[in-house]
């Protein structure tokens, strides 16, 4: 019993909070800078261009981005939701099936799904065109919903960002011990009562995280709206930047951004806190799944299939199609190296993020002072704002020490160092680090906040240290929300396009980079390959994620 | 973990190196925001042609232009290449270009087609004309610009987003030449007459009139040349249901613009630099410009390609291209005013 005795004498534990403390501090800050460098052209003055925007386009951004963030947040609450509830806890045909494929979905960057669906069901489009001659109509003659606008945005975004309610509502689910739902049971509460008094408010926590990314996802969206003509805030901040060269303003606009991202936290902050649910029993056994028959099995199965169409097999087949016609011309050994550069950046970024995440989620567990904590939340932001503007945001300090330490080194020694961070990849992968981290963090944080803290408190009484119940005690247990955090980021880092068309070293090209060259380019089917082997890269890690999560269910089965 | 980690870090670090090292050598380096598709056979054929090699960065104009802004001094980019003059213009505005005198350049390029100063050079014309439905539209209706504006037009008009600098420059050469007060009331008007809200690229807008969403449209004359080359029969078809009407004729002329290069302040490849300006103006390049992507070449004296010979030759607006980008901010703002999204 002797280390217990060391580490109870309280002062070692009071020292080592504050490294801890000093050393997120530190790593927040940094992440933190692109968004605070954004923030202080907040003090520029901006002219007269904000009483035009008031006066002209203000309320269209404000009422467009509002309208997309409830929109996509209903779509996403209830396709993930629902599929997840009904793959965790039901039996149907396809049921293992679906459970996998529903996160499909997530592999398709927003702005090909759009382009896909445009090409289809456009006024131009295969459809309407057939339509048109099949019954004689001419333009004023039927309605046919207008796929590229404030609608057909949210339902582009609900489509690719349901996956992230989906796997952490259905994760949460899974969790549930049958005993919860046995002493439902046993207090007279029907399948549907204990859904909605039991299960739901428990699995909260994690529907709002998925909920959470899913939406500052959609404030940073680009792609999207640009092609659909919705003028949001991401087009206002590029229009008011560029178009009318007003950096401050523009920056100004960033800033309303990221207190609408703020909002979305603290809402976050606040369901988690109001109440902390954590496992009650080691031995906890998983949910007997529910048969389903007659019109309920299908109406399960019809749901499931059509969301998986919806969201997947329609754009992917397209992609395919086209894909198919122009890969003659379009793989070469140039693709090859794109790939592998994808690849690469993608695994590199997203294990770095997932390292960040854990050393900050875990800090934040040993109770560091609110300042530390605010620290992290600031050094979340990055993900729901713009990847141009976070490219900015990095640009701007990386250049600035790179040229300081070239004048310095120029006054004092006579030589020249040149850039030595700006244009390489680490800047590069700093921006993806700024960008992502939020979802390291969230699947991490979730993942923590399901360990009781009394495992902390017995491990460290038994003299642990911090960083060795870390080792020892939660990664072991959260080994399945820790790979769910890598292989997000690591989707998130394939498919990201603005920071690392601008950001990139010479000669470094990426498959997103190549998709959308094309695609903007109004070369829809020369694109489809890079953006079909974006999807195809997609798919692994997400089958590895679905299957881990399964492998947890059995392994939890079997004890 | 902790091994995978260091490892995913040291693969992106010995990748970063070797990407820092292509940039040594007798080489220049380029920004551009000319599509990798639409630039690179170029650039190729000029390594062949010196044994310079070109390392190249493709990207939005804007972010391009701000990394060689806050790059400053010490870029590594010798060239900044741009599809439209109000961007060289930006550039040249503040600070990151250096002027160029060459009497090959000078020779190839007509004055209004490049900076008075050097600063930047014209490499192709883009033609933003009026295109109309064949079979429904009376091309002698079209007789300008501002014609579109007119009540007759209501709900048949398809153009591209305001975001758009092509149609931000078409605003601007328009306040130029009519004036703020006109230029709103034709842009009101204009509004007015839209098919559908704004959306999708000049391709989209061609496709909208052919199968019949609406009856005109604006939109650059390569994207009419490349529908009307695909491999796809569809666009073809579409293509071939559009034809273009060259407006302001018998005035000030038809909006152009340009996609042009200028050379960097900072160049540290100067002279290589200045080379491949000077190739990407020579008969050749401006060949290919006019073959491949079916742009109007601004060499005097190379013919564009066949099929774009066909759409006539045409009266091209003189306005000074630099002053485009002056009048930029002020033509978006007027656009917001009009409700153009």
């Amino acid at each position: 019993m002797q280390p217990s005795a060391v580490a109870l004498t309280g002062a070692p534990l009071r020292f080592r909070p504050s490294t801890w403390g000093i050393g997120i501090g530190v790593a927040a800050l940094v992440l933190a800078l692109p968004v605070l460098t954004v923030f202080s052209f907040v003090l520029h003055p901006a002219g007269d261009v904000w009483a035009h925007l008031a006066e002209t386009v203000l309320a269209d951004y404000v009422t467009n981005s509002l309208v997309l963030m409830l929109g996509v947040a209903v779509g996403t609450t209830t396709i993930g939701v629902s599929t997840a509830w009904l793959t965790a806890c039901c039996r149907f045909t396809g049921q293992r099936f679906f459970a996998w494929a529903l996160l499909l979905p997530l592999a398709i960057p927003a702005y090909i799904i759009a382009y896909t669906y445009t090409g289809m069901l456009d006024f131009a489009g295969p459809v309407q065109t057939l339509l048109r001659s099949a019954l004689g109509w001419s333009r004023d003659d039927y309605w046919f919903p207008e796929i590229r606008s404030l609608g057909g945005a949210v339902t582009m975004l609900s489509l690719v960002l349901y996956p992230y309610v989906y796997l952490l509502a259905r994760a949460a689910f899974l969790d549930q011990s049958v005993s919860i739902i046995d002493a439902s049971r046993t207090l007279g509460y029907g399948p549907w009562a204990s859904f909605l008094l039991i299960s739901l408010p428990i699995a909260r926590p994690a529907i709002i995280a998925g909920l959470s990314l899913a939406l500052m996802e959609t404030l940073a969206d680009y792609g999207t709206v640009q092609y659909f003509g919705v003028s949001t805030f991401t087009t206002g901040i590029f229009r008011t930047w560029f178009g009318l060269g007003d950096s401050a303003a523009a920056a100004q606009l960033s800033a309303l951004l990221m207190s609408f991202a703020l909002a979305l936290m603290a809402l976050e902050r606040w369901s988690r806190h109001r109440a902390r649910y954590h496992h009650v029993g080691q031995r906890s056994q998983p949910l007997v799944l529910r048969p389903l028959s007659g019109w309920r099995h299908a109406v399960a199965f019809g749901l499931c299939a059509l969301v998986l169409l919806a969201g997947f097999l329609l754009p992917a087949a397209q992609l395919a199609l086209w894909a198919f016609a122009t890969a003659a011309r379009t793989v070469d050994a140039a693709f090859l190296r794109m790939l592998v550069n994808t690849l690469a950046l993608a695994g590199g970024a997203s294990a770095l993020a997932l390292a960040i995440a854990l050393f900050m989620a875990y800090g934040q567990r040993l109770r560091l002072s609110p300042l530390v904590a605010a620290g992290v939340r600031l050094a979340g932001m990055g993900y729901a704002v713009p990847g141009v503007v976070i490219a900015v945001g990095v640009m701007i300090p990386f250049s600035w020490l790179d040229n300081t330490v070239d004048a310095w080194l120029r006054a004092t020694f006579g030589v020249s160092s040149g850039l030595l961070l700006s244009g390489t990849l680490v800047a590069l992968v700093f921006a993806y680090l700024v960008r992502f981290l939020a979802v390291s963090l969230q699947t991490v944080e979730a993942g923590l906040a399901r360990i009781r803290p009394t495992m902390d408190d017995t491990a460290r009484s038994l003299g642990y240290r911090p960083l060795e119940v870390l080792a020892r005690i939660h990664v072991p247990v959260m080994k399945g929300s820790l790979l769910t955090g890598l292989l997000l980021v690591f989707v998130d880092v394939m498919k990201e396009l603005p920071a690392t068309l601008v950001l990139r070293p010479f000669n470094f090209n990426t498959l997103a980079v190549r998709a959308w060259e094309l695609a903007s380019d109004e070369r829809l089917a020369d694109s489809a390959t890079a953006a079909l082997a974006i999807v195809a890269a997609g798919v692994g890690p997400v089958i590895v994620l679905s299957r881990s999560i399964g492998r947890r269910l059995s392994a939890a089965s079997e004890r | 973990m902790k091994a995978k980690i260091l490892r995913g870090t040291l693969g992106v670090l010995a990748l970063a190196a070797g990407a820092a090292s292509a940039a040594g050598g007798d080489a220049v380096n380029v920004y551009s925001a000319r599509k990798e598709a639409l630039i690179k056979p170029l650039l190729d054929r000029f390594t062949e042609q010196t044994g310079v090699e070109v390392n190249l960065i493709t990207g939005a104009a804007d972010a391009l232009l701000k990394r060689l802004e806050s790059e400053g001094r010490n870029t590594p980019a010798d060239l900044f290449i741009t599809v439209d003059a109000g961007r060289l213009h930006r550039a040249k505005r503040v600070g990151v270009l250096q002027p160029v005198r060459s009497p090959a350049l000078e020779a190839a390029v007509p004055a209004s087609y490049r900076d008075p100063q050097g600063y930047w050079f014209g490499l192709s014309l883009r033609a933003r004309p009026i295109m109309y439905g064949k079979d429904r539209v009376d091309p002698a209706e079209l007789s300008a610009y501002e014609a579109l504006a007119d009540e007759r037009w209501r709900r048949r008009i398809c153009v591209r987003s305001s975001d758009n600098i092509y149609n931000q420059s078409l605003v601007a050469a328009m306040l130029i030449a009519n004036g703020p007060d006109r230029t709103l009331a034709w842009a009101r008007g204009l509004v007015a007459n839209f098919a559908r809200a704004p959306k999708g690229g000049d391709r989209d807008q061609i496709k909208a009139v052919a199968a019949g969403q609406c009856d005109i449209a604006i939109a650059n004359t390569y994207y009419l040349g490349q529908m009307l080359t695909d491999d796809d029969e569809v666009q073809r078809e579409a293509a071939r249901k559009v034809a273009i009407v060259w407006p302001n004729q018998a005035g000030r002329g038809a909006h152009v613009n340009v996609s042009g290069a200028g050379v960097t302040a900072a160049a540290a490849h100067r002279d290589q630099a200045v080379a491949l300006l000077e190739f990407l103006a020579s008969e050749e390049a401006q060949q290919w410009y006019a073959d491949v992507n079916i742009e109007y070449p601004v060499r005097q004296g190379t013919a564009p390609s066949a099929m774009v010979a066909e759409w006539g030759s045409f009266k091209a607006d003189t306005v000074n291209l630099d002053q485009l980008g002056e009048y930029n901010a002020e033509a978006v703002k007027i656009m917001d005013r009009a409700g153009w999204k």
